[in-house]
This record gives structure tokens, C-alpha cells and sequence, in this order.
């Protein structure tokens, strides 16, 4: 009789064993998808229901309230979709740096040694974050549309601006040309302002000396602006919002279904924004704040310079859900009946009646915009991340 | 009745002999051996779908769901109503979770091709209209250049709406709500100047939402043609028929002054219509696959088109609509039954 061990056979070896399963998993997965579309397919064709993205071509024929660029109903459904993604990136993009700002203010307050700051900071927290956001734009929506007045008594707090249940009227630069020149050197400015700080914060690093960056890149942000303002002949004309009719017209306008659908995102993400910015701060241990103390840095020298570069380690992975939840959660305008992606999806579906190509690309879309914002988060992530040494 | 039991007995031996198979389809034997009815209705629009203050349903779109369930089982009560979104209506039907659709649903080509679907006859011939506050002093749909319109998204009226102002060379800001109750709330705050949907629906809403129902006016073009008619979808045309000739039934029902009250007094006449919409004279029943009594127990428990229609949309309602193009063909309407022969 031999003493050999037995030989394993090769069905419990533990490597061949964890390729089988995973081979089993993936295949099964695969069979019950190809089970599910080939289902789909299969009952579609039964009941003479028309599939394919051909629809997307045709006249959408119907009108959509408020677009960054021109749309007519004679345009088709794609460009419609289109029109209902702007909506929705206008309201992420402004929703994400709006609770951010708010976020952090209220989650520093907080921590304040104020004790009034502190409690009305938990007060905003625990109010908003615990009341579904749906109800909160719906409040939102409706305190402006029952409270404010009708068009024909609007408020008038400013000569050209008016204030009603049909939203914030504004009056907007006629300057013949000249307006786009004054943006261009405003974004200019910012951008060099941007570098100007980068510039002053290698220099500091390098030889010590400090340059008054923030007061400069605000003069050069005020100043270059103005500067071409100037040359371009002063001019002031504006085109102001005149009551017509039924409604205002010229100038530019804030919806109301606009301002309900960004105020009750904001408010509702910022409070998340806040208790996650709170945490990062106190994960930052206190002797580092002391010891910053101790070398004699101002207070918000200490916040600014110490504990913010750490706190922010913790706080971007959270923070990026937070990102994410604010722009899938705005689809919800459809209740409030600002004209979202998933609003004009809807009205695309029933037109058409291509329910499963409609939803498929609401949910293509939808999935690109969030991992667009997942690979910018994790980039920075990476950025503000500890470096080893 | 233990007449009409041996007619139909009769029926049945003569019928196997004289009338070719029926071909049962699948929504028919399904919902056959599933014992009761699953339709799909409107979540709450007074006069055509909604639940009373018991939680029982009322509606004239509820009364077809109850007429075919009274011709199917006898018991106008097995009926499984399932409320639906207009976003939720076609899909639900598509995917069989109900077995008809009588939800105020505007027969089109495009639904009834494209989407795969059946549709009976008319049973609400309707249009759209504007409900606008008095004090705007707006006499006609013409002179809304420029207004705000509140609508309803993804029906045939949000693209009616955009069809006539385009063909009028005048400009609208819509307002588009998911929720009728949110968007009729909207426009009674003063969203929008006007809000637009089928006339039948307006006057359903300012009766029940407005503070002062006195205060709106329903402007008196009627700017589409929207007839109502229940839905099935394609593949039981036997399911389809059913649908079809119950509704009929009222109609003619109506057309021959029998209603529930006096229909046992119809017994024993001549007129071979009515002897045929009794079942004394067998045959369709059969024909359609139940039993020979199916119109008797439609007009005994559910009544005519008539007394449907008095009962939940006119004098007899809140919502006070005149007959109109709803009157039987020989008054001046459009209500006309096909012969029952």
C-alpha cells in the first residue's frame, strides 16, 4: 500500500473551484438577460408593438416650457431630449455648487463655540435632511405659487425687476454686442485670478514671501470688466420686462418651477453636505489645531491652511454620492412640472408609445452623467489624496 | 327566468350543432377561469373614474368595466379595478396586468396600430377645451396669444394644445404637471392664465377643485375631437368582441327605453331586437362566449348608456354635462349601436 496523499481531484481544488463559480455566476447572468431581452423582443413583435430608435427622428410636435436653446415643436425628440438633459445639468451643475457652499457654511457653524450659531446650524440640519425632499419641493412650489401675487400686482422691488406667482422677471443688458465682451473679460479675470493665486502660493512655498492673492484677484475680477465696459462706450441700455398681455415681456426669467426645483435641492443635499463636512473636520485630531496655534496662525489661517486640506480626505467620497443623489434626485421636477430629462422622457414615452427604448436611454443618460461625475470626484480625490513619502 | 334557463340549455344543443366553434383566445380564458375582472381606470376623475366616499367606484368608464363583468360572470361586482396614470395606462394593458383599458382614453391611429391595441366603441365623444378665470375677460381660445397654459404631459391634449397655436401664429408658455390635482392646484393659484384638457374633465375639475366654481368659464371652441372608447390589446379577438358588443348593448338598450328598472316588463314582447337583448331569442350569447342572458344582467345591474350617463356625468351629477354629441343618433348625437341581429 502506497503512503502517498491521495491526489485532489481537480474539482476540489480550491483555485479551480473559484473559476468554476464565477464562470457559472457570469454565465448565468448572461443567460437570463439574453432570457429577458429575447422575452421583450419576442412579445413586442407578438402584439405588433413598433421597437427601435427611430422615433427620435420624428416631429416631437409639442412645446416644452423653458429651454437654454431655442426649441419649436417642430423640432424632433431628440433634440427635445436634448433640451430636457440641459434642464437637468443647469439645475445639477447650480444645485451641486449651491449646497456645497451651504453645506460647508452650515456644517462649520455647527462646530462653532457660538452656542446661537451652533443650534440653529443642528436646527436646519435635522429639519430638512428628515423630511422627504419630494414634500420639500412641492412646499417650495407651492409657497411661491399661493404666496407670491399675480403677474398684473408683482412685486417691484428693483426698477426692471419683478417678483409674482409667474416668476422672477429680469431686465437684461441691450448693449448692441458689447455684453459678450464684458463676459468674455469676466471669465478671463477668473481664470486669471485662478493662476495668479497659484502663482502667489509657489512663490510662498518656495521663498516665504506672501502676496495678497485674494485682494488682487478680485480687483483684476472687478477691474478688467469694468475696463472694457468703458471702452466699449459705457453703454447702459436694458431690456426691461414690460407686463403684455397675459405675461411679461423681454428681459429674462426665473420660472417659478425653476427656483422651487433648485432651492428644495439645495437645501435638502446641503444639510446632508453639512453633517459630512462636520465629520471631516472632527476627524481631523485637535492637536493639530493646537500646534498650528502654536506657531502662531491666525484662526482662520488654522481652518483654512490645516484643517480644511485634511478634513477634505474624508469628506470627497461622501461627498460624491451626495453629488449623485442631487442629480438623480431632480427628476423628481417632474411633479412640480419643471421640463427635466425625465419629464420630456415621459412625454416622448406616451407620444410614442416606445416605453422600454424610452426608459433604456432615460437610464443611459442618466448613468453617463452620474459616472461623468464619479471620475471628476475620484480624479480629485486622488488629487487631495495623502501623498506617501 | 327558468325560461331563459331553458332557452339557453336549448341554445347551447342547437348552437354546438348550427354555429361553428368558438375560438376562445387567451385574455378571454384567463380572465374566465381568473373569475373576475381586472380594469384599468382613471386614479380619480369625478363622473368617469373614481372611488365614492364608501371606496366604491363610480364613473361612466367604471360602468363599462362593471357592464362586462356583469355579461361575463353574471355579477357586475368582479371587478378588480386597477387606477393607472395616463404614463402607466398602455403599458399596463401591453403587458396584461389589466384586460382592458376604460380610462377616458382618446381613440387614435397611432394607438390603435402602433401600440398594439384594440379599441371599442365610443362611449364619450368629447373635445378640448380652456378653463380660464372670468376676470382675465377672455371671450375666445384666439385671444390667449401669450398666455401660460397649465397641462397635463404626455396626452393627446398637450399636442393639440401646441398644434392649434401653431396653426393660429400665437405663442404659449406651457406649464406641464405629472398630477392633475397638482396642476389643476396650479392654476387656481394663478400659474398659469388658462389650463387645458377634454371639456368633460374641465368641468370635472371646477366642481371639485375650485374655491368659487362660478368664477371660471370654459371658453366655447372646442380645439380637438377626442372620442373615449375602452382599449384591448391585439391577440384575443374574441375578448374583443365581448368588450365591444357589451357596449353596444347599452346603446341599444337605451335606443328601446329599456332600462334597469323596466326591464322584466320587456319579457314576452315581440320586437325581435329586444327579444334577441333579452335572450329570449338565442344565439349571441353563444356567439360570444357567454351565457344567453349576458345583456339582461348588463342592463338589470349596471342600466343603459343613458341612465350611466345622467347618473355620473349629468343632471344627475355634479358635473352637469348636457348630452350633446353623447345623445343617441336619432336625437342629434353620435351615439349610434350597431344592429344586434
Amino acid at each position: 500500500m502506497s503512503q502517498d496523499a491521495p491526489k485532489t481531484p481537480w474539482w476540489n481544488d480550491q483555485g479551480n473551484r473559484a473559476i468554476l463559480y464565477q464562470v457559472l455566476v457570469v454565465g448565468a447572468v448572461v443567460l437570463v438577460g439574453w432570457y429577458l431581452i429575447s422575452n421583450t423582443l419576442a412579445n413586442l413583435a407578438a402584439r405588433n408593438i413598433a421597437t427601435g430608435f427611430g422615433f427620435l427622428g420624428r416631429e416631437a410636435g409639442f412645446a416644452i416650457g423653458e429651454s437654454p436653446i431655442a426649441f419649436d415643436p417642430a423640432d424632433s425628440y431628440a433634440k427635445a431630449i436634448l433640451v430636457g438633459l440641459l434642464n437637468t445639468l443647469i439645475v445639477a451643475v447650480l444645485g451641486v455648487a449651491l449646497s456645497t457652499v451651504i453645506g460647508t457654511i452650515v456644517g462649520i457653524a455647527r462646530l462653532s463655540g457660538n452656542w446661537l450659531v451652533a443650534r440653529l446650524a443642528t436646527l436646519y440640519v435635522e429639519t430638512l435632511r428628515n423630511i422627504p425632499v419630494l414634500l420639500q419641493l412641492l412646499f417650495w412650489y407651492a409657497l411661491i405659487t399661493e404666496g407670491l401675487p399675480a403677474a398684473r400686482q408683482a412685486f417691484n422691488p428693483l426698477p426692471g425687476v419683478f417678483l409674482s406667482n409667474r416668476g422672477l422677471k429680469l431686465p437684461t443688458p441691450d448693449w448692441g454686442g458689447t455684453e459678450w465682451a464684458v463676459l468674455a473679460a469676466l471669465l478671463l479675470a477668473v481664470l486669471g485670478a485662478v493662476m495668479l493665486a497659484r502663482w502667489a502660493r509657489r512663490r510662498q512655498a518656495e521663498t516665504g514671501q506672501s502676496f495678497p492673492s485674494v485682494r488682487a484677484g478680485l480687483g483684476l475680477i472687478l477691474g478688467l470688466p469694468l475696463l472694457v465696459w468703458l471702452l466699449g462706450g459705457a453703454p447702459v441700455a436694458m431690456q426691461v420686462p414690460e407686463l403684455k398681455g397675459f405675461n411679461f415681456e423681454g428681459g429674462t426669467t426665473v420660472s417659478p418651477e425653476f427656483a422651487a426645483l433648485l432651492t428644495g435641492l439645495t437645501l435638502y443635499t446641503a444639510s446632508f453636505i453639512a453633517e459630512i463636512v462636520r465629520s471631516g473636520i472632527l476627524a481631523v485630531s485637535p492637536g493639530q489645531t493646537e500646534a498650528a496655534l502654536a506657531l502662531g496662525l491666525k484662526r482662520g489661517q488654522v481652518l483654512r491652511l490645516v484643517v480644511l486640506p485634511q478634513a477634505l480626505r474624508v469628506i470627497i467620497p461622501p461627498l460624491t454620492s451626495q453629488y449623485l443623489n442631487l442629480t438623480k434626485n431632480s427628476s423628481l421636477a417632474v411633479a412640480i412640472g419643471y421640463p427635466d430629462l425625465v419629464s420630456v422622457g415621459n412625454t416622448t414615452i406616451n407620444q410614442t408609445g416606445q416605453a422600454i427604448e424610452g426608459v433604456a436611454l432615460l437610464m443611459a443618460v442618466y448613468l453617463a452623467v452620474s459616472l461623468g461625475i464619479s471620475v471628476f470626484m475620484n480624479w480629485y480625490d486622488k488629487k487631495t489624496a495623502l501623498v506617501g513619502r | 327566468m327558468k325560461r331563459l334557463a331553458l332557452l339557453a340549455t336549448l341554445a347551447l344543443f342547437g348552437g354546438t350543432v348550427l354555429s361553428s366553434q368558438v375560438q376562445a383566445g387567451a385574455t378571454f380564458d384567463a380572465v374566465k377561469a381568473r373569475g373576475s375582472l381586472n380594469c384599468g381606470v382613471h386614479t380619480g376623475l369625478a363622473g368617469f373614474g373614481a372611488p365614492d366616499d364608501k371606496g366604491n367606484w363610480a364613473g361612466l368608464d367604471v360602468d363599462v368595466c362593471r357592464a362586462v363583468a356583469a355579461a361575463l360572470f353574471g355579477d357586475a361586482k368582479k371587478v378588480k379595478y386597477v387606477p393607472l396614470t395616463t404614463q402607466q395606462r398602455f403599458t399596463a394593458l401591453q403587458s396584461g396586468e389589466i384586460d382592458m383599458l376604460s380610462r377616458n382614453t382618446t381613440l387614435t391611429s397611432q394607438r390603435d396600430t402602433e401600440l398594439g391595441l384594440n379599441f371599442g366603441p365610443t362611449n364619450f365623444y368629447d373635445g378640448q377645451g380652456f378653463l380660464v378665470p372670468k376676470k382675465l375677460n377672455v371671450k375666445n381660445a384666439k385671444e390667449l396669444n401669450g398666455a401660460t397654459i397649465c397641462v397635463l404631459p404626455g396626452t393627446t391634449t398637450e399636442l393639440n394644445l401646441t398644434d392649434y397655436f401653431r396653426a393660429n401664429k400665437m405663442d404659449f408658455k406651457p406649464v406641464v404637471i405629472e398630477k392633475q390635482d397638482e396642476l389643476a392646484a396650479a392654476f387656481f393659484a394663478g400659474r398659469c392664465d388658462a389650463i387645458t384638457s377634454d371639456a368633460s374633465q374641465l368641468a370635472s375639475i371646477r366642481s371639485a377643485q375650485a374655491s368659487n366654481p362660478d368664477d371660471y368659464v370654459i371658453l366655447p371652441e372646442l380645439i380637438s375631437k377626442e372620442p373615449f372608447a375602452t382599449g384591448v390589446r391585439h391577440g384575443d379577438d374574441q375578448w374583443f368582441d365581448l368588450v365591444k358588443w357589451v357596449v353596444y348593448a347599452t346603446f341599444e338598450a337605451e335606443e328601446k327605453g329599456i332600462t334597469s328598472a323596466n326591464i322584466d316588463s320587456f319579457k314576452g314582447k315581440t320586437d325581435p331586437t329586444v327579444k334577441r337583448l333579452l335572450g329570449e331569442t338565442p344565439g349571441l350569447g353563444k356567439a360570444l362566449g357567454v351565457s344567453e342572458s349576458w345583456a339582461y344582467d348588463v342592463i338589470k345591474q349596471v342600466g343603459n348608456y343613458g341612465e350611466s350617463f345622467e347618473r355620473n356625468v349629468g343632471s344627475g351629477s355634479k358635473l352637469k354635462l348636457p348630452r350633446g354629441l353623447n345623445a343617441q343618433w336619432n336625437k342629434g348625437g353620435l351615439i349610434y349601436a350597431l344592429p344586434i341581429r
